[in-house]
């Protein structure tokens, strides 16, 4: 056996994976954004008094959860091309991952929501503060800085599972990679490469993730004690 | 201390009348009735699972009635078509558990409902509490957080944020239960110069001597009704076994 890794021809390629490596970072970015509203707004549903909102929030988590992402990502890209819609790829792979995440953040931030004690909106409420003010003040911060792990964890592994989206050719990281290896003959040493700067967006992303904490877990930040 | 008694229909601030109230088959209130006028301290006694703290939240529509009639402040609370969050702007309630808000500081908890309920500026927000913190002993905590003050504090605290309201009436269910005896004092020091000040109260609590202090009116709930009531005399003088049981065992 004869273990024989070129680089050189790879690495000469270098815009074109640091194009895949930003498109990969913009479309975690966008369903980030758009998957925490889209978990506030579905654990807010989830818990709603109203059974028929509870109901079609339920079935939204259920039936993201139990199908794989990459059927889901056809089913948007068909779905919008059946009804006569032209979006590009990025817009395809973008609404997809957020749909796809929204659905974990849902169960995650209703998570942080159960852990407030019923005391606490019960203060609230002695407030005469409103139903969205009790939810906005009360208890959304203190909600998602309990679940904030795994809040993160998951926009990290929506970051990795966008590798996917190659399959609708956006031209993230993974389809950069892959035309690079069709075009060189180098697959392994691409792969590896890829699997590095896979590695460098999780880190930037936690990174992030601990920075945006700071800024929006004061007390946090102040006393270091978890809520 | 001064006490004031008066029995006008037009000072009544808290009105029940033959309230029932079951959980399921408990039946939790049977028929109470009481009254307290404007600056009356009324102190609610019995033993545990008496229906208490039931007779108190429903004043606040945390529980809703059977039957019977609850006025307070010209809100008929009774009535389904009640505007709960006018009745809760005019009743500040403080609970057992303090239930500050964790991650807002002292400053932020006061100021919270002020600014968005009624809409006061954050500099006035401020101002008062600043005012209301002085008033419960506290000036120099405004910045730090709940968890950084003691449960005495804590307790202060939460009554402050319930005096920046500006309630009408206040309600106290067991707030020092919590507390061992020395914050226990300062807590009770706290609401009897709100009582001196003509606040009126209904509180629950065990501290007997206290009571006796402070009440105008001393109602002692026995199996979910008013069984004893009279001014604070009737803690010394029982003329029911049940209450002469309840003080000697309480004292
Ligand atoms: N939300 C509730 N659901 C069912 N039972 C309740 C509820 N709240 C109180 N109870 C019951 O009602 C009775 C009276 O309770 P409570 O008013 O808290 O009494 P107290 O404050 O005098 O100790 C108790 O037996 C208690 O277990
Ligand atoms: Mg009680």
């Amino acid at each position: 056996m004869n273990l024989n890794l070129d680089f050189a021809a790879i690495l000469e390629r270098w815009p074109a994976f640091l194009d895949g490596a930003v498109l990969t970072l913009q479309l975690a970015f966008i369903a980030t954004v758009l998957g925490t509203v889209i978990g506030v707004l579905g654990a807010i549903g989830r818990r709603s008094s109203h059974p028929v909102v509870a109901r079609i929030c339920g079935i939204y988590v259920e039936a993201i959860r139990n199908t794989p992402l990459l059927v889901q990502i056809f089913l948007v890209y068909f779905g919008l091309a059946s009804l006569g819609l032209k979006f590009s790829a990025f817009t395809v792979a973008a609404a997809a991952l957020t749909i796809n995440v929204g659905a974990y953040t849902t169960e995650i931030i209703r998570a942080g929501f159960d852990a407030i004690p019923r005391g606490q909106i019960e203060a609230a409420e002695g407030l005469a503060l409103s139903r969205a003010q009790i939810y906005w003040h009360v208890v959304m911060l203190p909600a998602i800085e309990k679940v904030y792990p795994s809040l993160t964890s998951q926009f990290v592994l929506l970051m990795l599972a966008s590798s996917v989206t190659s399959q609708i050719s956006a031209e993230e990281l993974t389809a950069v990679a892959n035309y690079i290896q069709s075009d060189t003959y180098r697959a392994f040493e691409t792969y590896i490469l890829v699997a590095i700067v896979y590695i460098i967006l999780s880190l930037v992303m936690r990174a992030g993730f601990w920075l945006l904490g700071l800024v929006i877990f004061p007390r946090r930040r102040r006393l270091g004690t978890p809520l | 201390m001064h006490k004031i008694t008066r029995t006008d229909a037009a000072s009544s601030v808290v009105g029940l009348s033959d309230v029932h109230k079951s959980f399921g088959a408990l039946k939790v209130l049977n028929g109470v009735s009481f009254e307290v006028n404007r600056g009356e301290v009324l102190v609610l006694i019995g033993r545990s699972g008496s229906g208490k703290s039931t007779a108190l939240r429903c004043i606040d529509r945390f529980e809703t009635i059977d039957s019977g009639e609850i006025v307070v402040c010209g809100h008929r609370v009774s009535d389904p078509k009640l505007d709960l969050r006018a009745l809760r702007q005019d009743v500040g309630i403080v609970f057992q558990s303090y239930n500050l808000f964790p991650h807002l500081t002292i400053e932020e908890n006061i100021t919270l409902a002020p600014c968005s309920v009624k809409g006061i500026s954050k500099a006035q927000a401020k101002e008062q509490a600043r005012r209301v913190l002085a008033q419960v002993g506290l000036e120099d905590k405004l910045h730090q957080y709940p968890e950084q003050l003691s449960g005495g504090q804590q307790q202060r605290a939460a009554i402050a944020r319930s005096l920046a309201m500006q309630p009408k009436v206040m309600l106290f269910d067991e707030v020092t239960s919590a507390l061992d005896p020395e914050l226990t004092g300062e807590v009770l020091k706290v609401i009897e110069a709100l009582a001196a000040d003509g606040m009126t109260m209904v509180m629950v609590t065990h501290e007997m001597g206290f009571a006796k202090g402070i009440a105008n009116r001393v109602v002692f709930m026995h199996h979910g009704k008013v069984h004893e009531t009279g001014p604070a005399a009737i803690l010394t003088s029982p003329a029911t076994p049940e209450l002469a049981q309840f003080v000697g065992a309480g004292l």
